[in-house]
Order: C-alpha cells, then structure tokens, then sequence
C-alpha cells in the first residue's frame, strides 16, 4: 500500500517535472508580451486591475491587444465582444483536437485544461501525446498551463504598473518571440515526420489566399487551420495516431 | 463599461474552448476525423506563422521573413527552442 503510494507521487512529482521543463519556453515568451500588453493597455486608459483582470478572465494574447486598442479609441462593447469572438474561435478547433487526445483523462481535469488553451499552450501540449496515456500526465498538461497562465497575468499586472519603460525598438523586436516560438516547435516535428511540414505549408496557403479575399485574420486562421489540417486525413494515413 | 467589456470577452472566449471538452466524451470518432483532429497541430501552426509573421514589422515585411528563416535554421539544428527565440529577436533587433 505504502510502496504504490510512494511510486504514484513519484509519478506526479516526474510529470509536474516534466511539464515544467516543456512550459518554461512559454512562460519566456508570454512574459515580455504580457508585459507589453499591461504598457499598452495603461495607455489605453484601462487601469491595472481592469487590465489584469483580462489576462485573468480572458487569457488571449492577440485579442486582449485588440481589445485594449478598441477600447481606447472608443469601439462599442458588442463589436469588441464580437471581434474577439472571431479572433477566438480558432481555439474551438484546437481544443477539440486536444480534447481528443485527453480521452483517457477525467473531465475534471479536462475542464480547466481546456479553459487554458491559447495557441501557445495547444502548440506545445499536443505535440506531447504521450503523457495523455500515461499515469498522472494531467498533472503534466495542468503544469504546462499554469507555468503560461501565470507568466501572462503576472507580466500583464508588472506592465501596467511599469508603464512606459520598455525602449520602442526592443518592444518592437519582442513581436517576432512568439512565431520564433511557433517554428522552434514545428521543425523538430518536421525533422521528424516531413508529411506534416506539408500539413503546415498548406495551411500558411490557406490562410495567405483567405486574406487575399479580404477574410478577417480570425476567419483566415479558423478556415486554414481546418482545411489544412483535412489534408492530414491522407497525409497522415497509415500513421499510428 | 470596461468590466462588462471583459466579461464578455471572456465568455465568447471560453465557451468555445471549454465545449469540446464535454463532446468528445459523448462521441466516437471515425479513423478519418481522428487523423484530421490530429494533423490540426501542425497546420495550426502553419496558420499562425504564415503570413503573421511579415507584421512583425508591417512596413518592412522583409524584416520577420528573415527573423522567421534563422528560427528555421537554428531549430533544424537542434538549438534550444528559448535561444532560438533569443536568436530571432536579435535578428530584428539588428535589423530595424
């Protein structure tokens, strides 16, 4: 009884390790952005606990950047709750297909997983699968989450106190962390498996020609991660999934 | 005004992450969905590359395509994903 209590807490203490590990290039990259987000927001007229409170209840980089900004030139409350509906909606795809690799896991666990979906924390857990069938792997999800969630609302909260002290052209030069982020996670994959750099070029095609036809970015995202991931029913076939 | 704001940001924001965690108990998918569910990573990723990546600086799309291609080289390599963060703001540091 003792012995397979010993060997369960060894189980979450290497998961919450582990998940660590693969949360820390997240909480890196949210902390300067979240930090920029807070300057931005303060001068957009929100104050440190209303903008707080966004990274809190909300939790989505991009859309917070617009809201702030539609907030400081005077946008109505519904088109800000609309746009950041759009903006959004991608993270219904993800979370389906991250809930679907969860099966094995309980919905209490899975419930605040999903809630802590963004792009980053999908990106990163769902190139994880094997934890999801391991013993104790929610511990290694949840970790994953929360390394990022609190990275995003503590930055948001030392930017809005900060204020303007970050020079222009470093904040500026911040902008690239997150796609360096992005590829930093595709290519290993890639390495790995060539089919799915295809998955991934198809889908950059999708969203390029969508926002040739005058789509919104968000409806350019949602449509090419969709279609571009419908190419991974062949590409993808014969694979163990 | 702005806490109605946020309340309803976050709303429209977590119904649709927190949907899919209820539905995929309540379902089987056929092999087909799940191969589509599971190549969804990877053209997300795409997705949010391309073309983003030329806004980094909007003027000068030129400038995150080439902050984007040393990410490409140094990860190929097998650099720390948080050096080539490191590497790809630097690049557009120098750049701009």
């Amino acid at each position: 009884m003792a012995k397979a209590a010993s060997r369960n807490n060894t189980s979450s203490i290497q998961m919450i390790q582990k998940g660590l590990a693969c949360g820390f290039p997240i909480m890196v990259g949210y902390l300067p952005i979240a930090i920029t987000y807070g300057v931005l927001a303060k001068q957009s007229g929100m104050s440190v606990s209303e903008l707080t409170l966004m990274s809190v209840m909300v939790f989505a980089g991009a859309s917070q950047f617009m809201g702030a900004n539609m907030i400081a030139v005077g946008t109505g409350t519904i088109e800000i709750i609309i746009a950041t509906f759009v903006l959004n909606f991608r993270h219904f795809v993800m979370s389906l297909s991250f809930m679907n690799r969860l099966r094995g896991i309980d919905l209490k666990w899975k419930l605040p997983l999903s809630m802590g979906l963004t792009d980053e924390t999908f990106a990163v857990a769902s190139l994880h699968t094997k934890e999801a069938k391991m013993e104790k792997g929610a511990w290694f999800y949840t970790v994953i989450i929360l390394a990022a969630y609190l990275s995003w609302v503590i930055g948001s909260f030392i930017g809005g106190m900060l204020g303007e002290i970050i020079p222009d052209k470093l904040s500026q030069s911040m902008g690239i962390a997150l796609y360096a982020m992005f590829i930093g996670l595709l290519i290993p994959s890639v390495k790995k498996e060539l089919k799915v750099g295809g998955i991934a070029i198809i889908a950059m095609l999708i969203h390029a020609l969508c926002v040739q036809v005058g789509m919104s970015t968000g409806w350019a995202i949602v449509l090419g991660t969709i279609l571009g991931g419908m190419s991974g029913i062949v590409l993808l076939r014969g694979e163990e999934t | 005004m702005i806490l109605l704001i946020i309340i309803g940001m976050s709303l429209v924001t977590m119904l649709p992450r927190m949907i899919p965690a209820f539905i995929v108990d309540k379902l089987q998918f056929r092999d087909w969905v799940n191969r589509w569910l599971n190549a969804i990573p990877y053209a997300a990723l795409g997705a949010l590359i391309f073309p983003g990546i030329m806004t980094v600086r909007p003027d000068q799309p030129h400038i995150g395509l080439l902050g984007g291609l040393v990410a490409i080289v140094l990860a190929f390599l097998g650099v720390n994903i948080i050096l080539v963060v490191m590497a790809a703001i630097a690049t557009v540091y120098v750049l701009t």
